[in-house]
């Protein structure tokens, strides 16, 4: 039939578009070859909710320095990942999960998904970046800020709290990004300090004050930058990375005051998956991504803080140990994730 | 009922001794419904189980507003698009234009570019920072507002959308018998009762079909409203989906969307008519309108300022992305690994879904009643479907049932099905309103079998039809992500996947390398089986 026929020349073109780039074979050959030939380390399987830009140099390095293969299943940010995880359960071909904020792998854990992981790898990191239970540990760590063009904003009228944002001067210059996992958390953790009835009259402050919502971080600091929109609530690394990209842009980070809300600082969370019959090369994975190396890759490639000892401060940034958000513990965030979309939702606001 | 020629409305009952259709082929077309008819299932389940009726803290005025938007949307986008899909095919095909041919493939285009890609591109354009901003101020004028809101989705989902309704629209117009129209006339009817009562009628059933696509695909559109800043209901339940850990508010809120698309189906079936009208390619060629020299230069400006807006800012956004990154010293090659997958797969899926359209759309056309309609209509509510439901209806069913082809490309081949029938159906049946019965009937009453009918008359006489309908499947299959995402194999990552992500931080560079390859591979089917036959 000529429908069959036409399209199966470019079925063809495919194939051979395939066979030209022979530095990718596809998962599913990778894993015949090494039941067939034997192979001493069974390929690891990631799931990452990190993006492909930032992962690949840390993976390629790995699969160089242990010869253990790596497949990566990305998703779109985590929560699609953790809910493909939740889903797959116990069934789950994943060993690693490497997730972009606390709150998702937190709840992965809660379901019983992840293994511990040994005292080596937890003792790498800081308690307030780690699980209560050891099920997941912190990689790098990043602040949420308030984002400003200083063209638009006087240094004066920069609030030390994320409760100055609802005052009338305010009124329609702040862009959010409601749906975005960064800022979920954010509910969660102001949930966590001072209890929903508050939270859900800060979300309905902001929403009666004009504020613009953005479908993620990146789309608040290109506005911010062009001028379009006054200030954001974004985490601190996008205007690093526009400004490694675009040179001096007019925009700047505001941290607010140590121990409020919008002063948090998340850890993105790696654990192994307990179905895993792979635990041991999983754990070594994780060693890799707190070695000296990728923390460093971390730092100066993402503009996030590492996490181990001795980790880089990014280029001009305050240095971690100065930074001081709500006095909460980043493992309960998981408890909040869905109360948290509803109050956002309760507020219009989504 | 044999006519040898002309244009014979038939009121669309079953006529006395008329066949009825094999039970092979009702086997055929119900295999063909059940993907789709799986993810609906699921989420009437979720809405209709204990427990199922909550939709995570929305109030009820909120929803309102939401699906009030979402209406106000789809209809508005609706009426754009058959207003310029309309005015772009009767200008092609009826009237002197300079370039006709040329113009009506130029403004089949712009179905390669992926509405998300177009929103990035007028994202990118417009703002302080914009380009257009840019060189309006070089000519000293202000910037550009930001294109956000209402009208920027609208202009967005018209622009990208209204050459569904040029295709469709087209092969019909080339086909109206001027003895009608001229009939219409020598009776005494003025030039606006021929067009109402002669011509309308005849474009009905098209125009119905391609604005069924258009309005369902508005509602399940996530991604350019999202970019430009719109609230629509499909967005809500992403931020559920995306949010929360529990996902029954977000299926309740995707069931509650099944409810209005079956409203929209049915309001399309009224709008559709009951008048069946069969032609085969008239005697004479159609009239042709001349045009002035003031008419031919005001049809140029429509059609060019329509390329301009649909195809030529975009391209020249995605190269100027592309080109600056070259400069820089980025490599486009590893996009390379990436079409070749999208390619691999769109053109499988392509085949699968027109085989598996055949049998539902003659069944919808030839054998008209309460089966065929729930058949067809059922193929359709999935379409209205935003793709993260139907991704992960199908996820949790292949998880807990079917798990040895689960994260495979058999199961996304079949989301696929699930999602994109409907785009085979309407060319096929667009095209089996066209050729009329009576030629399958002259086979039958020669004694031939109904399969031999199928395969050497029917199938033969809608090839075009078929085709088309397999290159519009290819475009679509190729430029989805939401489900792509969810269902893959590992490390199968298609273009769409490779776009979403470097877009996802920013790195245009990458996108414009993997959106111009996207564009280019899906000119190719697009050119060869649409735009240039649809002047043949």
């Amino acid at each position: 039939m000529p429908v069959v026929r036409s399209f199966l020349s470019l079925l063809l073109l495919g194939a051979a578009l395939a066979a030209c780039d022979e530095t990718q074979p596809s998962a599913t050959i990778d894993s015949e070859e090494s039941t067939t030939t034997g192979a001493p380390v069974e390929d690891l399987i990631v799931y990452s909710g990190r993006n492909e830009n930032f992962v690949t140099p840390v993976i390629e390095a790995f699969t160089a320095a242990t010869g253990v293969e790596v497949s990566v299943r990305y998703g779109d940010g985590t929560s699609d990942l953790a809910a493909t995880l939740l889903n797959e359960g116990e069934t789950t071909d994943a060993d690693v999960f490497w997730a972009q904020d606390p709150a998702w792998i937190g709840a992965i854990g809660d379901q019983g998904l992840l293994s511990g992981l040994p005292s080596d790898i937890l003792g790498l990191v800081p308690e307030a970046y780690q699980d209560a239970d050891g099920r997941w540990v912190g990689v790098t760590a990043r602040s949420r800020v308030l984002v400003y063009n200083p063209d638009l904003v006087t240094e004066d009228e920069l609030p030390q709290s994320v409760s100055g944002l609802v005052g009338p001067e305010w009124n329609g210059r702040l862009g959010i990004a409601p749906g975005n996992a960064s800022f979920i958390a954010f509910v969660s953790a102001m949930e966590l300090a001072d209890g929903p009835e508050a939270t859900l009259a800060w979300l309905e402050g902001i929403a009666s004050n004009g504020v613009q919502t953005y479908d993620g971080n990146g789309p608040i600091v290109d506005a911010v930058i062009a001028g379009d929109l006054d200030a954001g609530l974004v985490n601190h690394y996008y205007l690093l990375q526009r400004m490694a990209d675009q040179g001096e842009v007019s925009a700047l980070n505001h941290f607010l005051a140590p121990g409020d809300t919008g002063a948090l600082v998340m850890a993105t969370g790696v654990g192994v998956l307990a179905p895993s019959g792979n635990q041991e090369a999983a754990n070594e994975f994780i060693r890799h991504l707190l070695s000296p190396q990728s923390q460093e890759h971390f730092a100066t490639n993402l503009f996030e803080y590492g996490l181990i000892e001795g980790a880089p401060t990014p280029e001009g940034q305050v240095p971690l140990a100065d930074l001081a958000g709500p006095d909460i513990n980043l493992s309960d965030l998981a408890d909040h994730l869905d109360t948290s979309v509803e109050l956002i939702a309760q507020a219009g606001l989504s | 009922m044999i006519a040898p020629t002309g244009v014979f409305p038939t009121k669309e009952t079953p006529r006395e001794g008329r066949r009825a259709a094999s039970p092979l082929l009702w086997a055929w077309g119900l295999a063909a419904v059940v993907p789709a008819a799986i993810p609906i299932g699921y989420l009437v389940w979720t809405v209709v189980r204990p427990g199922g009726f909550d939709a995570g803290g929305f109030s009820a005025e909120r929803l309102l507003d939401l699906l009030a938007a979402t209406t106000l949307l789809a209809v508005t986008v609706t009426i754009a698009t058959a207003a310029l899909g309309l005015a772009t095919a009767w200008i092609t095909t009826r009237t002197d234009v300079p370039g006709a041919r040329i113009w009506s493939t130029l403004v089949t285009l712009p179905l390669v570019i992926p509405s998300y890609v177009g929103a990035m591109t007028m994202l990118a354009a417009s703002g302080n920072n914009g380009m257009l901003s840019q060189l309006l101020g070089r000519l000293g004028l202000p910037p550009l507002p930001v294109f956000q809101g209402f009208w920027a989705v609208w202009a967005a989902l018209s622009l990208w959308n209204f050459s569904f309704v040029h295709l469709l629209i087209v092969p019909v117009l080339r086909r109206l018998d001027p003895a009608l129209e001229e009939a219409s006339r020598g009776l005494g009817a003025g030039r606006w009762r021929t067009i109402r009562t002669i011509v309308v009628p005849q474009l009905r059933p098209a125009l119905a079909s391609s604005s069924l696509l258009v309005s369902l695909y508005v509602i399940s559109e996530f991604g350019a409203v999202s970019m430009l800043r719109y609230e629509t209901f499909t967005r809500a339940i992403y931020t559920q989906f995306g949010g929360r850990l529990d996902p029954t508010p977000a299926l309740f809120l995707a069931g509650l969307l099944v409810i209005g698309a079956l409203l929209v189906v049915l309001i399309q079936q009224w709008a559709r008519g009951k008048a069946a009208l069969y032609s085969n390619r008239p005697a004479r060629s159609v009239t042709t309108v001349r045009l002035g020299r003031w008419g031919k230069l005001g049809a140029w400006g429509f059609l060019g300022g329509l390329v301009t807006f649909a195809l030529i800012l975009p391209m020249a956004t995605l190269i100027w992305w592309a080109v600056r990154g070259l400069m820089l010293g980025n490599s486009p090659l590893p996009v390379l690994s990436h079409a070749a997958r999208s390619l691999s797969v769109s053109a499988v899926a392509a085949i699968v879904i027109v085989v598996a359209a055949i049998p539902v759309s003659i069944l919808a056309v030839r054998f008209p009643g309460k089966r065929s309609r729930a058949l067809e209509s059922t193929a359709w509510l999935t379409y209205s479907l935003p793709h993260l439901a139907i991704g992960l209806g199908f996820l949790v069913l292949a998880v807990r049932i079917a798990r040895p082809i689960y994260q495979t490309l058999l199961l996304l081949v079949i989301a696929y099905l699930a999602m994109f029938l409907p785009q085979a159906m309407a060319s096929l049946e667009s095209g089996l309103r066209r050729i009329g019965p009576h030629l399958e009937e002259a086979s039958r009453s020669l004694g031939i079998g109904g399969w031999t009918t199928l395969r050497r008359v029917t199938i033969p006489l809608i090839r075009r039809s078929a085709l088309a309908g397999a290159a519009l499947v290819f475009l679509s299959v190729m430029k989805e992500l939401p489900a792509t995402l969810l269902l893959r194999p590992t490390e199968f990552d298609t273009l769409a996947v490779r776009i979403w992500s470097a877009t996802s931080e920013l790195f245009y560079t990458q996108a414009s390398f993997a959106s111009l390859t996207l564009v280019a591979v899906s000119f190719v089917p697009l050119y060869l089986f649409v735009a240039r036959d649809l002047h043949r």
